[in-house]
C-alpha cells in the first residue's frame, strides 16, 4: 500500500477519546485520513466495526444502535456527509437521535487533490443550513475535550453534532 | 398474497421481537393490525429500516430483530445487503414486500417489475438464506423457518399492490421513537 503521511498519533488521540466517551460501536467506510482510526477500531476487541458500502448507511445503524442503548460514532470524509444528508435530516434529525460524526475535512487549505475540493467548500455551509453543530479538530491538545462537549450536546440535544478532523491534525507533512 | 394478511398471519411472532418497519403501507397496516412498544416505523429515509436493523441487531444480538421492508426501499439501498451480508446478524430475519411498486407515492412500478431479483440480489451480496414466497401459507412457513434457522435471512414476499387509504396514523413519530427506545433498554 501507498505510504501516507496521516498522523498515527493525532488519531491514537481521537480513538481514545472515542474509547473515553464509551463509544463501542464504529461505522466506516475508508478514506485516507482515517486508515489507522479504522485499524485501530479493527484490532479492538471491544468495539464493533461496521465497514459500510456507503456512508448513508452508518446513520441508520448509529441510529438502530442508539435506541438498543449502545453509543456509536460515524467515520467519515466529507464527501460522505454529502452522500449521508437524507439520511441525517429524515432519520436522524426526525427522530432525535444523537449521531456523532467523525468527518475528515478534505479539501480545505493545503489540498492537493483536486478531486477534493469542491466537497471541501461546501462542508460548512452544509452543517450550517442543517443547523448541525460543529467544531474542529486542528491540534491533538484539544482533541479529548472537544469531542468529549460535542458527545454530551449530542446526548442533551438529541441531534447529531459534527466535529471536522482537519489537515493540521490528520496530516504529517 | 395481501401485505396486511402476511403481517397478521405472523402478527402473534412478533410479540417478543424487536421489530422496525419503513414507511406508507406496511407502517400504517401493522398499526391497524395492533401497535406494540416494540415497533418502529422508519417513516421517512428510504433504505435505512435494514441498516437501522442492523444496527439494534449487533447491539442487542440476544434479541430477535425483524425488519419489514419493501422493493421501493431497499433498492435505494442495495448496497445495505452486502453490509448485512459481511456482519451476518443471525438474529436478524429481513423481510421485503415486494408489490414491484411505489405504492404510496401513486403506484409507478419499481425495477422488480421487469424483473429485478431482489433475493438473487441478497444471495449474491452473500446474505445466506434468501427465499422469495408469492403465497400466504408460504410466506407463513419460510418465516417460521427463518425464526428457527437462527441465521440471517432475507425473505422477499411478492404482495399485491394494495393497501390502506391513508398513511398517517395517530400515533406520533417521537412518541413511537422513545417508546421504542424505552421497551428496548429495559429488555
Amino acid at each position: 500500500m501507498r505510504r501516507v503521511p496521516v498522523s498515527v498519533s493525532s488519531s491514537r488521540v481521537i480513538y481514545d477519546a472515542l474509547k473515553a466517551g464509551g463509544v463501542r460501536l464504529v461505522s466506516a467506510l475508508p478514506e485516507t485520513w482515517l486508515v489507522h482510526l479504522i485499524r485501530m477500531a479493527e484490532d479492538d476487541p471491544d468495539m464493533t466495526l461496521v465497514r459500510l458500502a456507503k456512508e448513508e448507511e452508518g446513520v441508520g445503524i448509529s441510529a438502530g444502535a442508539h435506541l438498543a442503548g449502545v453509543k456509536s460514532a460515524m467515520l467519515m470524509q466529507n464527501h460522505g456527509f454529502l452522500a449521508s444528508i437524507n439520511g441525517i435530516v429524515s432519520c436522524a434529525q426526525l427522530y432525535r437521535i444523537p449521531l456523532l460524526m467523525l468527518i475528515s475535512y478534505r479539501g480545505e487549505f493545503g489540498e492537493r487533490d483536486p478531486w477534493q475540493t469542491e466537497g471541501g467548500g461546501v462542508t460548512e455551509d452544509l452543517l450550517r443550513a442543517l443547523r448541525i453543530p460543529f467544531s474542529y479538530l486542528d491540534d491533538p491538545s484539544h482533541v479529548a475535550r472537544r469531542l468529549h462537549k460535542a458527545q454530551t450536546l449530542a446526548q442533551s440535544a438529541n441531534r447529531p453534532v459534527a466535529l471536522l478532523l482537519c489537515r493540521d491534525l490528520m496530516w504529517e507533512e | 398474497m395481501r401485505r396486511a394478511d402476511a403481517l397478521a398471519a405472523i402478527y402473534p411472532q412478533l410479540e417478543h421481537a424487536v421489530v422496525v418497519t419503513i414507511m406508507g403501507a406496511v407502517a400504517a397496516e401493522l398499526q391497524a393490525i395492533g401497535h406494540r412498544p416494540n415497533f418502529f416505523y422508519l417513516q421517512h429515509a428510504m433504505g435505512l429500516a435494514s441498516s437501522m436493523g442492523l444496527g439494534i441487531a449487533l447491539a442487542r444480538p440476544e434479541k430477535q430483530v425483524i425488519v419489514f421492508d419493501g422493493d421501493g426501499s431497499i433498492l435505494m439501498n442495495l448496497g445495505g445487503f452486502t453490509t448485512l451480508a459481511r456482519y451476518r446478524p443471525r438474529n436478524l430475519v429481513h423481510v421485503v414486500f415486494d408489490n414491484e411498486s411505489l405504492l404510496s407515492v401513486g403506484g409507478f412500478p419499481t425495477a422488480t417489475s421487469t424483473g429485478s431479483d431482489l433475493a438473487g440480489i441478497a444471495a449474491a451480496a452473500g446474505v445466506p438464506r434468501t427465499a422469495t414466497v408469492r403465497t400466504l401459507d408460504e410466506f407463513t412457513h419460510a418465516f417460521a423457518d427463518a425464526l428457527r434457522a437462527g441465521d440471517l435471512t432475507t425473505i422477499v414476499a411478492k404482495v399485491e399492490a394494495v393497501g390502506p387509504s391513508a398513511f398517517v396514523t395517530d400515533l406520533a413519530l417521537l412518541e413511537n421513537r422513545f417508546e421504542f427506545q424505552k421497551w428496548l433498554r429495559q429488555r
